[in-house]
């Protein structure tokens, strides 16, 4: 266990590697940079400004000094919000993000895991019916859509009822967070659905469910312990990669219902070119999506003993 | 078949039953997870405490932010966020008032001359921790601004001032700049040359004053919070949790403190996303909103009061004037200028709402000697003519000596209205004069650096006023302007743009600014396409909202509340 945890730890931080190399050179090859601006500003300027952010090296020094920094944990100051750190950027943005990330996972997994039980239960018959129709819509639309339907309808519904029933954006309360969070967690709860529904359909024709039954077992436990648990596992394996997605691709949620996260600034900084959010967001966004993947691997030899074995 | 055997049916009824449980159980467990979330994020959370847009019994006034403010050093602060924000809690010598005319600030009265200008700060001017706001604020603040390690973008605009471009371009020292405290409350300017228009550039954001001592204690984090700032304006701000709120409120301190009837100004929301806002505003949580062409059906279905506002940007074709590229020929910029239909593209192919037809270099919002400029000096009208249009490409043909025309290339940002534009362009020239147009389709930075090193042929551009006066647009396409990204160099042109910078004369001012105008249409240095405009919506109850084209645009500051 130990050594298959060392060893998927390095391939962790190199693929970390990777990844800030690769975008430090693709956003070192785009045209323009940080400092371009619509005003054209005098050479004297742009020089100060160049020297004052280290842009006046070469390209290959800039990343070795950029490096240097990332070993340190330093990841820089933004070119856009010019007195923040892109440190305090993602301290102070990522938990919301986090926060939300979090609830909607939690949405889909457990949505995911109730409603594919239910239709494989129910297999071929009216509430399979209804959900396999709500599945395909929730994997087909994309969250915008659903983000901004999802909107209109507490804003139609408020207004219908005179009082504020759910806040139409904005961040701070319980309240806040519900529909955000059941939005961005749609595509992956419709995803989940099926895969737990044809996972459980394996699992119910299969011996042991077969051998619980001839034995006498209660339907409860075969249901809960023999069903359940076993069909749960793919379930698991997509969950890691399903988190940093979500945690990731809130941008378009967060844009909005108007909350804080993270996702914006990873979309606009590319926008803007500003050098150190655009790196510091994806070697952060990088190793975390590489973090949640080890974290479910281990967690998948831990429950299953046979991909140790490897 | 036999009793042994469960009968499928009880399964999936017990099976059910235990799902329904489960289910149950994972409703409780997230609302417990909810709960737990929003205390531990309760440091980040903003909106939860938000009141309605307007509301009479705080006197607050709620709206959204576009963007977190991205700079409130007003040293160094260049966009419209930060100037919007620093515009309600920072105050200069001058100010504009509700009607748009210059007011006195932190001056009480003033005297420019040709060569020199002298400021008296009224006695009760003061920062919010109670210190007067004294003559060698401005000094400190000037120098902060032209000095080349501060880097300051918008340095330009204090060129007008004895020594400033010398010292920003690091040839002599910051001390050498003609500014001057008198005494503590006579500020006394040395001038570069005659200018026409210093009090309108006194009332700007970079000639904001800082306090040294204070500026000095912040360790280099000035204007970072709500704690690193100092404020002389009708606003402080109270609470400032980036990326997500922004709120201000009454300042003890102002001077005009009995003129401002609103007590907190506050803006929970920061997003751009205009269906967010136009939900948030049918929600009655914010005060206004601007509309897009989607959502201008709804507004006039519910009666609401619309507002026109012209945002005094004018966009415009600009061709590469640089030496190879056949866009350098008149004939061939003067057909695509009768090839080309402003109107048609404004109200056929954008419709967006507020949107005029460009026709001018000049907007029409600029006044001139008495009345507009555009009034006083109307723009030669520009027609649709494919006859005339194919005339001057035969002539461009000729003169250029090509066979046919290689296909040209388009520069245009990534947005749905240059989109649009582009797309109409590329159709437009390739049916009357069978051009073919290339789009190059960037994002804004890129954009901006292709055009600066002439990758194009023709760019999608466009320009906002730094300053309420003509020479804003007017110096534009001088062959010294680094903002002339197509290298237009025209001596006529230069010398109508050097008698507008150096008259005092509005009348010689303008008259230049006509010939600069005749010259841009006469030799098609551009081919306006359109001014931007915008329509929005107020809650009824929220009376005398200000919005300016060259300062804080919306201007809450003579905002009150009406009752029902």
């Amino acid at each position: 266990m130990w050594s298959y945890t060392f060893k998927r730890l390095v391939q962790g931080i190199i693929t970390v590697w990777f990844i800030a190399t690769a975008t430090f050179m693709a956003m070192h090859s785009v045209p323009g940079d940080p400092l371009t601006s619509d005003k054209a500003v005098p050479e004297e300027i742009r020089t100060h400004l160049e020297a004052k952010y280290g842009l006046d090296q070469p390209v290959t020094r800039q990343y070795l000094i950029y490096m240097r920094n990332l070993l340190s944990g330093d990841f820089g100051i933004s070119f856009t919000q010019k007195n923040r750190e892109v440190n305090d950027i993602i301290r102070e943005h990522f938990p919301v993000s986090a926060t939300l990330g979090i609830l909607a996972i939690v949405f889909a997994g457990l949505g995911g895991v109730l409603w594919g039980a239910l239709t494989a239960l129910y297999r071929n018959r009216l509430p399979d019916v209804i959900i396999t129709f709500l599945v395909i819509l929730g994997i087909s639309v994309p969250s915008f859509v659903f983000a901004a339907l999802g909107q209109l309808t507490v804003v139609n519904l408020n207004d219908l009822l005179g009082v504020t029933l759910l806040p139409v954006a904005g961040w701070g309360g319980v309240w806040h967070m519900l529909l955000p969070s059941l939005v961005l967690g749609l595509g992956t709860m419709a995803y989940l659905t099926r895969l737990m529904r044809s996972s459980m359909l394996e699992i119910i024709n299969s011996d042991f469910v077969r051998t619980a039954r001839a034995k006498g077992l209660p339907a409860t436990r075969i249901f809960t312990h023999h069903q359940l648990r076993n069909a749960i596992l793919p379930v698991i394996t997509v969950l890691g990669p399903a988190i940093a997605a979500i945690t990731t691709g809130g941008f378009v949620v967060e844009m909005v219902f108007a909350i804080p996260g993270l996702g914006r600034f990873f979309v606009q900084a590319v926008q803007q070119l500003d050098y150190t959010v655009i790196m510091g967001t994806t070697v952060f966004y990088g190793a975390f999506l590489v973090f949640m993947v080890i974290v479910v691997d281990l967690l998948y030899a831990w429950i299953d003993p046979r991909v140790r074995l490897e | 078949m036999s009793e042994i055997i469960d009968r499928p049916d009880s399964f999936t009824r017990t099976a059910g039953r235990q799902l329904l449980l489960f289910a149950l159980l994972s409703v409780g467990g997230i609302a417990l997870l909810m709960v737990v979330l929003s205390w531990a994020s309760s440091l980040t959370g903003s909106s939860a405490g938000a009141s309605s847009g307007v509301d009479p019994a705080t006197r607050t006034i709620t709206a959204t932010l576009r963007e977190e403010p991205p700079q409130l050093n007003s040293t160094r602060a260049t966009d419209q966020v930060s100037g919007m924000v620093l515009g309600h809690v920072m105050e200069g010598l001058l100010r504009y008032d509700e009607n748009n005319q210059l007011a006195p600030g932190m001056a009480e009265r003033w005297q420019i001359g040709e060569r020199d200008a002298t400021f008296w700060l009224r006695p009760d001017a003061r920062w919010s921790n109670g210190d007067p706001v004294t003559a060698h604020d401005f000094v400190f603040a000037w120098r902060l601004v032209l000095d080349p390690q501060n880097a300051s973008e918008y340095a330009f605009i204090l060129y007008p001032i004895r020594n400033a471009e010398a010292i920003n371009n690091g040839k002599l020292p910051v001390t050498a700049l003609g500014v001057e405290a008198l005494d503590e409350r006579t500020l006394h300017v040395e001038l570069e040359r005659p200018i026409a228009y210093f009090d309108k550039l006194v009332a700007y954001n970079t000639y904001l004053p800082v306090q040294q001592a204070f500026y000095e204690s912040t360790n280099g984090r000035y204007g970072a919070d709500h704690d690193t700032l100092l404020y002389n304006g009708p606003f402080t701000i109270t609470r400032w949790v980036h990326g997500a709120h922004v709120r201000m409120e009454k300042n003890p301190y102002y001077w005009g403190r009995d003129r401002i009837r609103i007590d907190v100004l506050d803006f929970p929301y920061i997003t751009s996303d205009p269906n967010a806002i136009l939900n948030l505003f049918k929600d009655r949580k914010i005060a206004y909103t601007t509309l897009t062409e989607e959502n201008l059906g709804e507004a006039l279905a519910q009666r609401w009061h619309l507002h026109r506002f012209m945002d005094g940007s004018v966009f415009f074709v600009e061709f590469n004037h640089r030496p190879g590229r056949i866009t350098g020929n008149r004939n061939l910029r003067k057909a695509m200028q009768f090839a080309l239909d402003p109107s048609e593209l404004v109200y056929k192919v954008i419709k967006q709402p507020g949107y005029l037809p460009g026709e001018s270099l000049f907007p029409i919002w600029l006044k001139g000697v008495e009345h507009p400029f555009r009034q006083e000096y109307p723009a030669p009208p520009r027609r649709f003519d494919p006859v005339e249009a194919r005339r001057y490409l035969e002539l461009a043909r000729h003169e250029l000596g090509l066979e046919r025309f290689p296909p040209l290339v388009l520069l245009s940002g990534d947005n749905p209205v240059a989109n649009k534009q582009a797309e109409y362009y590329q159709a437009a020239l390739k049916k009357t004069l069978g051009l073919e147009l290339r789009i190059d389709k960037q994002i804004f930075k890129q954009r901006l650096a292709k055009m600066l090193s002439g990758e194009f042929d023709l760019v999608l551009a466009g320009w906002g006023p730094d300053y309420d006066d003509p020479l804003t647009f007017g110096d534009l396409f001088a062959s010294w302007n680094l903002n002339n990204r197509g290298r237009y160099s025209n001596p006529a042109l230069d010398a109508q743009v050097r008698i507008a910078q150096n008259s005092l004369d509005p009348k010689t001012r303008m008259e230049a600014f006509a010939e600069i105008q005749r010259i841009i249409y006469d030799d098609a240095v551009i081919l306006p396409d359109y001014e931007r405009g915008l329509v929005y919506v107020t809650d009824p109850r929220m009376q005398q909202l200000v919005r300016r084209v060259a300062g804080p645009d919306p201007d809450f500051t003579s905002v009150w509340i009406s009752g029902d």
